[in-house]
């Protein structure tokens, strides 16, 4: 039982709390990229989710039994980051030729997966949080959860900008990150919640 | 580009072509370094010289290269530059490595490194590269020195870690909070773009034309390949 509650709170401190976009700023480029559309933002959302999962899924034991055991650490970096863009390549590869239709949908937001900095983050903090492969995974799909909920939210508000009048300095990505500012605000009110939640 | 002399390739990185307020690369560390002066500038300097080592390797090996495996090729280099100034800090500045965390490896994927690989070492001479990339990185670190100045002094009413006594009762900790970073990050990006009054090729919106993989990739950023266009017509 403890288990589960303190999985529990990894997975709501990661959506709510700790949201990788609005207060880590990891992953902010297609945050702020491929909000304009909800279909789009979704997408992007679902592809990102399933990416960290997979590359987390691959390089904790890598980092365990690989890098650990050689006393290899310091390699982390390099490591990490090639094994996540060939994963994000023979993902594509894979959905292109076993289900297209999927890769119709999600294949075009893979490419720009590799330099996203979300998942390079997430792999990296997994490791330097000290989780259990188990608290990993939660916590990653955490992140990616949390991360769609953004690009959901923001896509809404943007819609919404794009039809106001707005002064010509500001135009653009300049009331893009005022706005993402104030939903950044909106989220830091569940700072203390998920902690007091089975107290 | 080809007239260009030297020093304005130098000079073009700090305000022309910034590439935190210009360009709109790099904005992770941007946004989550810049609470305090003294992270932002060890974030900048580290990021100056990953830049500078990268853009020079790249263009020494840009004829080697072959074109249909650069990207790949460019991760590595950048990414074993990033392992070795990690090492270096870790070793020499144990407290910049404690702040900066995990933004450090993170400068693998900031997109100013990867941007000027593609977009200038790989097709430039060793000496503009590496004079781009002390522009380009002079100009990240003085942005981020800029923006991490107005988070402190307004927000946690100190400069560098040194308090500052009269600003205590004003200060507005909202500032050095993630909401703030952005607010404060937006306005300035407001703030070029009327003192430059739009002669600065400034991105109308964010696009992926600066981001690597933008040949790559279709859909997500249909406008990507047009505003490339325009950018680069209006450096020339």
């Amino acid at each position: 039982m403890d288990l589960f509650k303190s999985l529990i709170i990894i997975l709501l401190s990661s959506v709510l709390v700790n949201n990788y976009v609005l207060s880590r700023f990891l992953g902010i480029c297609p945050f702020l990229g491929v909000s304009k559309k909800l279909d789009q933002a979704t997408g992007m959302g679902v592809a990102v989710t399933a990416v960290i999962l997979l590359a987390t899924a691959v390089t904790w034991p890598i980092q365990k039994f690989i890098l650990d055991a050689l006393n290899l650490g310091y390699m982390q970096t390099v490591v990490f980051i090639l094994v996540i863009a060939s994963l994000v390549q023979m993902l594509e590869l894979l959905l292109k030729k076993f289900s297209p239709s999927l890769h119709k949908g999600l294949g075009v937001y893979l490419p720009l997966i590799t330099t996203n900095c979300a998942v390079l983050g997430v792999t990296i903090n997994n490791i330097n949080d000290g989780f259990t492969f188990l608290e990993s995974m939660v916590n990653t799909l955490g992140v990616g959860l949390g991360f769609l909920l953004a690009m959901v939210l923001f896509s809404g508000l943007r819609s919404r900008i794009d039809e106001t009048n707005i002064p010509k300095p500001f135009r653009g990505l300049a009331s893009t990150l005022i706005a993402a500012s104030f939903l950044s605000l909106a989220f830091m009110g569940f700072a203390g919640i998920v902690e007091n939640i089975f107290a | 580009m080809s007239q260009n002399n030297s020093l304005s390739v130098l000079l073009k990185g700090i305000l022309k072509e910034n590439p935190v307020f210009v360009l709109i690369l790099g904005t992770c560390p941007t946004l989550a370094t810049t609470t305090n002066v003294a992270g932002a500038f060890g974030m900048g300097i580290a990021a100056l010289a990953v830049l500078l080592c990268s853009n020079i390797l790249i263009s020494l090996l840009r004829k080697i290269i072959p074109d249909s495996v650069r990207i790949p090729c460019y991760i590595v280099v950048i990414a074993g530059f990033v392992t070795i100034v990690q090492m270096i800090v870790q070793a020499f500045l144990p407290p910049l490595y404690e702040m900066l965390g995990v933004y450090l490896p993170l400068i693998t994927v900031n997109c100013i490194i990867l941007g000027r690989a593609e977009m200038f070492a790989g097709k430039n001479s060793v000496g503009k590269s590496a004079l781009d990339g002390i522009g380009m990185g002079l100009g990240f670190t003085l942005a981020l020195v800029a923006m991490s100045t107005i988070r402190e002094v307004f927000g946690a009413a100190s400069f560098a870690g040194i308090a500052i006594p009269f600003m205590e009762p004003y200060k507005i900790e909202f500032l050095v909070k993630a909401p703030g970073g952005m607010l404060v990050y937006g306005c300035l990006i407001a703030l070029v773009y009327a003192i430059t009054s739009g002669k600065a090729p400034l991105k109308k919106s964010f696009t992926c034309a600066g981001c690597p993989n933008a040949g790559n990739c279709h859909t997500a950023c249909t406008e990507a390949p047009a505003a490339a266009e325009t950018e680069k017509g209006d450096a020339q």
